[in-house]
């Protein structure tokens, strides 16, 4: 007697060849929910004690950053505005706000605002704002374009690869140190050249490995060792 | 084929012995999967076997927690037992490649007997040795990084490290081995589909079996397909185990740091690779009376072959201890001062008893042709090969370069529970096997009867 | 064996406490941030209000410590899950948690986030201050180093030092103030001792005693004074175990009056020491003496000197000598005197009666070769005789003025403290003690035996008991109130130097517990209305330094860490006739057994026994850790059948205890050494239970030597844990190249007597990087010659790169951390052989072992020629390690960091990776360091300049002999020292070509004794 319909050859031949395929999508699929924003919260705000809008202090107000940050030039740590810098405005506008009760809570009673971290490495990556800075890295390469944030969230992965991608190829993305706190900053094109030391720029790439020179950059061998980043 | 059944000239034991047809055969040899109930020592066996196999998860559930510092590793002996497992097993393994894929291309038709369960023996061995280089890391949850993928770190792995070759030798190696000894067991299982009672064997076997009904086609198929395997497979042997020792060759440790190891463990792998077969053909054949398939033969030719790969080695160790001595380089000279004389020399000189010195009796027809000797001596045999992986690893490690860092290797109770644990596990896929699946290759034995002569 | 199982028990405790208390490091780092310096503490009481906190703060153990000793924990089981959740290959598992981040209120001016400050203060031991620069991240002190404009450090400090930071942060501290076990307030202890206080006015404060430890501190010398103005008939007792009363003794005898001696070693070209262990931590000046001695050891620029030691045990300084004589501690004396008597009239022939004969007669021959540029020293413990003959020697030789210097005493109250206690002791027991307040001591523990301190501080004896110290030790168990001292680094105090230099000991933190100083404490018994200490050392100083100028002064001295013109100025003293030579000791004492008591090399006098780092800080003779083994020399041993680890019974007095025997090679014949400090009771969970008390068996006639010790094998043995596997470079085939070594001579006629022909560059499968074309190029020399295993390098490291403590079990298993360990070996006849140290850090070699065989790139080379570790991406294959020829680097074979103690979170380098379980780790060149002070030059637009940035083990080292730097550099300091001759590298032969190069030892022995 026949215990298997006729059909099972087929069936058999189909899922062996599907299975390889199965596979593929299975890895394919991990492979992107490690770079997806579950993981790496790109492009997601995070909720705020108070919903602090960039967006309004930056470009509506066209606060600097270092007004805020102000150890970004000295320092690894860019540094988080104590209480009393936003009271410096807000002891004088929106004095009465209620949005800004935690702000006046916190400076009446001297217990810190918690905020939560946006833009986060892990504990093991030694990052330093101020070289960056110093070398001609604007704040919105990595940032994004801040000045459009109502609420803050990172542009970018912050994933090694995505460091790695600036790293193993810094001319992409250098610019003038003065354009550097410049949010609307835009690369040199044809249509709107860059000139610097009496130079005309009319891209990128021709202005980024001057820079790279200009500024001294040490070699790609030498910001890509494991130590410039991991100790 | 030069071996007939029933003659036996030269006085040579025959491949099998006279009196089968192709019924009594396949008979003979499915009954055991299908007609004859199951004994009591088969269960007392696999359930031994299967604590160990727990007891093994316990110790490797309790080092996920701990870390593997409740092993005796330490430094300067950063590897203990679980790299000595992984070498021991793998060279296990080799024998069921080597006889099932080399003997083949020699049409060594002796080789139909045992090959299956030789096969079979080689995959288990390979998933026990495949159990330490995973477990043995500090943080086995990333040992996959050791496989190169795209990963959002945007680095690979390190291809100049033998531990990456491993990786791709040993996972290859069992692909292989899986595969062959699975298309091997088509046809087989097919008989066993069409033989079994039972409507769940039935369909169990079926889908196994691949809908294989034996037609021409199907055979010729499935004999490009076996000989593509074999090819694939015969210089695994070669290159799995040389692979293994660049583990150490690779490295700059007196005692590992030599030329010789490839050739040496290779000969090696294979030596305790037959031993291990002896040690599982001979209680089979007894238990299960299939000493008219495995017959004096088969086991005159694997004590062959251990005497002669048991002889490579000895040239092996010859040579190690002359170059210690030749190269005049102080410190291979005090590694071989330290094997002689040192805090370990006890476990050199059983190693030299068991892999040298005893096996020599298999020169000796009369020993070769008595189960119980050969199978004492394969014992000897399995427990010399793994005390030389002990010599290799510890003893090297343990006073290398510098006096101030020499040390002592303890191994704590986890690793004798891994170790033993290990053992477990393979005898239990043992006994499953054995109670499934034809443990020899029905239609292979059947072409080693007259009627399957071919006519010019 | 029970002890040692219970001491491994504790160990594990230590090193993996239990569950996680739900007090994390983000609460903490919120409350810290939180608040300006002086305040934050303060919040962190709030913060020590939690339950979890106040759980933490007074239970024993961490709670689930024995849950995560065997069985598996709830934590352990949920890394279990989250291990094989990974192993599914699921790379989520890298998700970061959502993390808060917490800006101050008001942000102080001088604080830049993520910059570290440094500050001047000093620590203080036995009363002489060492010098310090603390290093401290938003307010919390995380490392300490030497203070390089000091006299007294020149940026070296000592192993004590380095370790305090530690001691401060201990989280088994007394936290609170006690009275008979329960908790109370300071407010409630000053309402206590009203009434008696009131009482003693009545009888001029005739009860009241106070013990104080050496007292240093001006400000609290003037406390003390004028207290016992208020109290006339009060009495101030001082103590410690390890004093100098035969050093004061000494200079009685020789001048009739106290006087500090200190010595120039850079203008000496023979130094004679008479068991005295200069060269090491604990000896007053021993920093400064270093650095001295290591200069005049360099055969290429100076005139090397010569050094001969006599000594009754093994030492640094012994291991340094050009000519060393193991001797009986009691016989010592003889030397000095053969010495002064060959001084004067000479040897009279050259047959002579015994070794020592010849020895004294070449010593004398020489120092006579050498006037006015020699100097004799001698040991703390040698009697007060000996200090006088050395005292006449030197004056006779004319080295006063010129290599010995007399000041007045930096010992503010220099009394003979053996006499001191007994005097107090004696008054206790007849009941004339009313109140006694012990300051910071241990007396109960580590008072002469024979006094029996702890019976006679019994409440019949004594109604007033009070204790401030900074544990609840044996002590404070038996006095009635015991408060919590504030930690140096908590607390305001001054000290002076061994040369007298004041410095200010300011504080880096306001107290973690609301501890208390002395200062505080002696004025609240003047009937001052409780001041804070900053207001009594700053009123005082106002004395000192009237005028407008105050503030400045008061800035300069907290700013430059010492006080303008405060050393001692010279004195001239002029030797009186000395009593006459005593009579040779009977030959019955000659052939009895004698016994040596010495302070620990790690943890001195039993005070530093809760200290992680020096517990398992190895011996710098005998890499003991975590135990003191009865120390016993190879002949004695051979003639009593004794092997090490023997346990064996000593008896004395009549007193019998049990103990451990170490062969130590090189120490004298029938003499045995012992280590106090250690089988402390109720020292915390480190110390508590490790090695053995031998204060039992110290009496105060004999505190130092005493003989007729009997000595039976009781047949058990203890497992002792050293850090090295054998100290001798010889094995059966031939002796190995390790340390280099050749006499002064042979140098000169071969000085590339310790090069070895090197392989060729190119010979590697790899192409060579051109490091040659970097900006830096990243090197290291260490001169053997100057290195004297002082240890210093090991805990400075430890202290810099957060490296973890693992107990006893784990290093008798080999698994101690250190990344940088330093060598002994020893050489030639075991009963007087030659020893070398030689440091080990990672070699960094060009051609790294460990880097091809990282399956994953863990360890990889960075382009300025460091062997980069990367922490994160290590699987822990161990493979590096095993393929490492110098066994640097270091695993991870538990958890052995503790990731739950708040304090110790506080405590660590925010600059370097805490490493996790199943992780390797090794030394990088303090990389953190590196890539800071890149940082810093690229944004200033400059080079690194060659010392700008050292190493931490550079950095703390007194000799000098860790030089570290740019190597492409050809003026830097380290190139300097690489083209030196004595210049090479440790097992060249592997063409590993390490960048940690080695300058060979040079030794000058005399030809009148010969190498």
């Amino acid at each position: 007697m026949q215990i298997f319909h006729r059909s099972t050859n087929t069936i058999s031949r189909a899922t062996i060849y599907g299975a390889v395929f199965l596979i593929a999508a299975l890895l394919w699929a991990v492979l992107e929910l490690q770079r997806s924003p579950y993981i790496t919260y790109a492009k997601v705000a995070r909720p705020q004690p108070v919903p602090f809008s960039h967006q309004h202090h930056v470009a509506g107000l066209g606060i600097d950053c270092r007004y805020c940050h102000t150890s970004v030039e000295t320092s690894s740590f860019a540094g988080i505005p104590p209480t009393k810098t936003c009271m410096n405005c807000h002891s004088q506008i929106w004095t009465g706000a209620p949005l800004l009760e935690p702000v006046r809570e916190s400076f009446r009673s001297g217990k810190s605002l918690v905020w939560t971290r946006v833009n986060d490495l892990p504990d093991f990556v030694y990052f330093n704002h101020s070289i960056h800075i110093n070398k001609g890295v604007g704040c919105n390469t990595c940032h994004g374009p801040v000045d459009r944030m109502p609420l803050m969230y990172n542009e970018n992965s912050l994933q090694m690869e995505w460091c790695l991608d600036c790293h193993r190829d810094p001319a992409k993305n250098l610019r003038p140190r003065e354009q550097v706190f410049n949010m609307r900053y835009e690369p040199p094109s044809s249509l709107k050249p860059l000139t610097l030391d009496g130079k005309e720029y009319t891209d990128q790439m021709s202005l980024g490995t001057d820079l790279v020179k200009k500024y001294k950059l040490r070699t790609v061998t030498d910001i890509t060792s494991c130590s410039t980043c991991h100790r | 084929m030069d071996e007939r059944i029933g003659q036996t000239e030269a006085g040579r034991a025959p491949v099998m012995e006279p009196g089968y047809t192709f019924g009594t055969v396949t008979d003979k040899i499915s009954s055991i999967v299908l007609t004859r109930p199951t004994s009591n020592g088969w269960f007392l066996g696999f359930g031994v076997a299967f604590l160990l196999t727990m007891m093994m998860l316990y110790a490797i559930a309790y080092l996920f927690v701990k870390g593997v510092g409740i092993w005796g590793v330490t430094i300067p002996i950063g590897w203990g037992f679980a790299i000595i497992n992984f070498v021991w097993w793998i060279g296990i393994g080799h024998a069921g490649t080597l006889i099932s894929a080399i003997l083949l291309l020699l049409r060594q038709s002796w080789r139909n007997s045992i090959n299956r369960f030789a096969e079979a023996m080689t995959l288990f061995a390979v998933s026990a040795a495949g159990i330490f280089p995973l477990i043995h890391v500090g943080r086995p949850w990333l040992a996959y990084w050791l496989f190169p993928y795209p990963n959002s770190m945007g680095v690979w792995p390190q291809f100049r490290s033998p531990l990456i070759w491993d990786v791709f030798a040993v996972s290859t190696y069992a692909t292989i081995s899986l595969l062959f000894w699975f298309v091997g067991l088509v046809p087989d299982l097919a008989t066993l589909r069409d033989r079994s009672t039972n409507r769940a064997a039935k369909i169990v076997y079926g889908i196994l079996a691949l809908g294989w009904r034996g037609s021409a086609r199907h055979w010729d198929r499935y004999e490009t397909a076996y000989l593509l395997l074999a090819g694939l497979a015969t210089p695994l042997v070669l290159s799995v185990h040389t692979v293994v020792s660049f583990d150490f060759a690779v490295g700059i440790v007196p005692g590992w740091h030599t030329t010789i190891f490839p050739p040496y463990f290779v000969a090696g792998a294979i030596y305790s690779g037959f031993a291990m077969v002896l040690m599982l053909a001979i209680p089979i054949r007894k238990l299960y009376g299939l000493e008219d398939f495995i017959t004096e033969l088969h086991l005159q030719n694997a004590a062959k072959v251990m005497l002669a790969t048991g002889l490579i080695v000895a040239y092996g160790y010859v040579i190690e201890a002359f170059m210690g001595w030749y190269s005049g380089n102080r410190y291979d000279a005090f590694t071989l001062w330290n094997r002689l004389h040192g805090p370990y020399r006890w476990e050199y000189y059983a190693l030299l008893l068991c892999n040298i010195v005893i096996p020599q009796v298999l020169w000796i027809r009369k020993l070769r042709s008595r189960p119980i000797a050969l199978f004492s001596v394969s014992l000897v045999v399995l427990v010399g090969m793994w005390l030389e992986r002990f010599i290799i690893v510890v003893v090297s490690l343990h006073r290398d370069f510098l006096t101030s860092s020499w040390g002592m290797y303890y191994p704590t109770r986890w690793d004798w529970m891994t170790y033993i644990g290990t053992i477990g596990m393979f005898l239990a896929a043992m006994f499953l096997f054995v109670r499934l699946l034809p443990m020899i290759s029905i239609f292979e034995m059947r072409t080693l009867l007259p009627e399957a002569e071919v006519k010019e | 064996m029970k002890t040692e199982d219970e001491n491994g028990k504790r160990r594990r405790e230590e090193v993996c406490p239990g569950k996680k208390s739900t007090l994390d490091l983000d609460a903490a780092r919120a409350r810290i941030a939180d608040t300006k310096g002086p305040e934050f503490w303060r919040s962190l009481e709030e913060l020590a209000g939690s339950p979890e906190w106040q759980e933490m703060m007074h239970r024993e153990f961490p709670k689930g410590a024995s849950e995560w000793l065997d069985s598996v924990s709830r934590r352990g089981f949920l890394k279990l899950m989250g291990a094989s959740l990974a192993m599914a290959g699921m790379t989520a598992c890298t998700k970061q948690p959502l993390e808060p981040i917490v800006p101050y209120v008001r942000q102080p001016e001088e604080l830049v986030p993520g910059r570290p400050m440094f500050y001047a203060t000093a620590f203080t031991l036995g009363g002489y201050a060492s010098p310090l620069l603390v290093e401290s991240h938003m307010y919390r002190p995380t490392k300490i180093e030497g203070n390089d404009k000091h006299p007294a450090s020149l940026g070296g400090t000592d192993i004590f030092a380095q370790a305090s930071i530690l001691e401060m942060y201990d989280p088994d501290r007394s936290q609170t103030i006690n009275n008979l076990g329960e908790v109370r307030t300071w407010g409630n202890f000053l309402e206590a001792i009203r009434g008696p206080l009131s009482a003693q006015q009545a009888v001029q404060g005739a009860g009241i005693r106070i013990l104080t430890p050496t007292v240093s501190s001006p400000t609290l010398a003037d406390q003390m004074r004028e207290l016992l103005k208020i109290y006339p008939q009060a009495k101030w007792h001082v103590y410690e175990p390890v004093n100098r009363d035969n050093v004061l003794e000494g200079a009685k005898l020789a001048f009739g009056q106290p006087v500090e001696t200190h010595y120039k070693l850079e203008n000496a070209d023979v130094i004679v020491s008479l068991d005295a262990d200069f060269l090491s931590a604990g000896f007053p000046g021993n920093v400064r003496y270093i650095r001295e001695f290591a200069k005049r050891r360099d055969p290429d620029s100076v005139k090397m000197s010569r050094l001969y030691v006599v000594e009754s045990a093994t030492s640094s300084t012994g291991a340094k000598a050009d000519h060393r004589l193991p001797m009986r501690a009691g016989e010592i004396e003889q030397v000095a005197e053969l010495l002064s008597k060959f001084l004067e009239q000479g040897h009279p022939s050259d047959v002579f009666s015994s070794q020592r004969e010849k020895f004294a007669a070449a010593v004398a021959n020489d120092l006579r070769a050498h006037r006015g540029s020699s100097v004799v020293i001698v040991g703390d413990h040698q009697p007060p005789i000996v200090h006088a003959l050395a005292h006449s020697i030197n004056q006779a030789l004319g080295n006063v003025g010129k290599t010995v210097f007399y000041t007045d005493p930096v010992d503010a109250n220099p009394i003979n403290q053996t006499a001191s206690i007994k005097d107090l002791v004696a008054d206790m027991r007849a009941g004339k003690v009313d109140m006694l307040v012990i300051i910071d001591g241990n007396p109960a523990y580590d008072a002469p035996a024979d006094l029996n301190f702890a019976d006679a501080l019994k409440s019949t004896n004594v109604p007033v008991r009070i204790h401030l110290g900074l544990y609840q030790d044996e002590t404070a168990e038996l006095c009635q109130w015991h408060i919590n001292k504030a930690h140096y680094l908590e607390a305001w105090g001054d000290a002076r130097a061994y040369d007298g230099t004041v410095s200010i000991v300011q504080p880096l933190i306001a107290p973690l517990y609301n501890g208390k100083s002395a200062h505080e404490l002696v004025a609240i018994l003047a009937g001052q209305a409780d001041p804070s200490s900053h207001e009594v050392v700053q009123s005082y100083w106002k004395k000192q330094h009237p005028g407008a100028d105050f503030e400045m002064f008061w800035r300069k001295s907290l700013n430059d860490g010492w006080v303008e013109s405060t050393a001692f100025a010279p004195k001239q003293v002029s030797i009186r006739p000395l009593p006459s030579i005593s009579a040779p000791t009977s030959p019955g004492a000659q052939n009895a057994i004698e016994i040596n008591f010495r302070r620990d090399p790690s943890i001195h006098d039993g005070r530093f026994s809760n200290n992680g780092w020096l517990q398992e800080l190895p011996k710098p003779m005998s890499k003991m850790t975590w135990d003191n083994p009865v120390l016993v020399g190879p002949a004695m041993a051979e003639r009593l059948g004794l092997k090490s680890e023997d346990m064996i019974e000593i008896e004395l007095y009549g007193k019998k205890l049990t103990a451990p025997v170490w062969v130590q090679a090189g120490h004298p014949d029938n003499s045995i050494t012992v280590f106090l400090g250690y089988g402390r009771r109720r020292a915390g969970r480190v110390g508590t239970g490790a090695g053995f008390d031998f204060y039992p068996l110290r009496q105060s006639a004999t505190a130092w030597v005493a003989t007729g010790v009997n000595i039976a094998k009781t047949g058990e043995t203890y497992k002792l844990a050293t850090t090295q596997g054998y100290q001798t470079m010889d094995t059966p085939v031939g002796q190995r190249p390790l340390v280099r070594t050749a006499s002064l001579d042979e140098y000169h006629k071969e000085p590339e007597f310790a090069k070895e022909e090197e392989p060729p560059k190119d010979l590697t499968l790899y192409k060579p990087y051109p490091y040659e074309k970097e900006p830096y190029a990243w090197g290291m020399a260490i001169d053997l010659n100057a290195c004297v295993g002082c240890n210093n390098c090991i805990v400075a490291c430890q202290s810099e790169n957060n490296i973890a403590v693992v107990g006893k079990e784990q290093v008798v298993l080999g698994r101690h951390m250190h990344w940088l360990r330093v060598d002994a070996y020893y050489q030639g006849d075991r009963d007087n052989p030659k020893a070398y140290f030689q440091p080990v850090p990672c070699m960094q070699c060009e051609n790294a072992p460990c880097e091809v065989v990282c399956p994953v790139g863990a360890t990889v080379h960075s382009s300025e020629g460091l062997n980069d570790m990367v922490y994160n991406r290590c699987v822990g294959t161990r493979y590096c390690s095993n393929n490492c020829p110098y066994k640097v680097r270091r695993f991870n074979f538990l958890l052995f960091q503790d990731w739950e103690t708040p304090q110790l979170k506080m405590m660590r380098n925010p600059d370097v990776t805490v490493r996790s379980r199943g992780v390797m780790e090794k030394c990088t060149y303090c990389v953190q360091r590196i890539s800071e002070h890149r940082i810093d030059s690229e944004r200033e637009d400059r080079k690194i300049q060659d010392g700008e940035l050292q190493t931490a083990c550079q950095q703390s080292c007194p000799a000098n002999a860790i030089v570290f730097g740019n190597i492409n550099d050809p003026n830097s300091g380290v190139s300097k020292l690489k083209s030196n001759p004595r210049n090479y590298s440790l097992l060249a032969d592997l063409n590993t070509r390490p960048r940690t190069t080695y300058l060979a030892e040079i030794r000058n022995p005399s030809e009148e004794l010969g190498s």
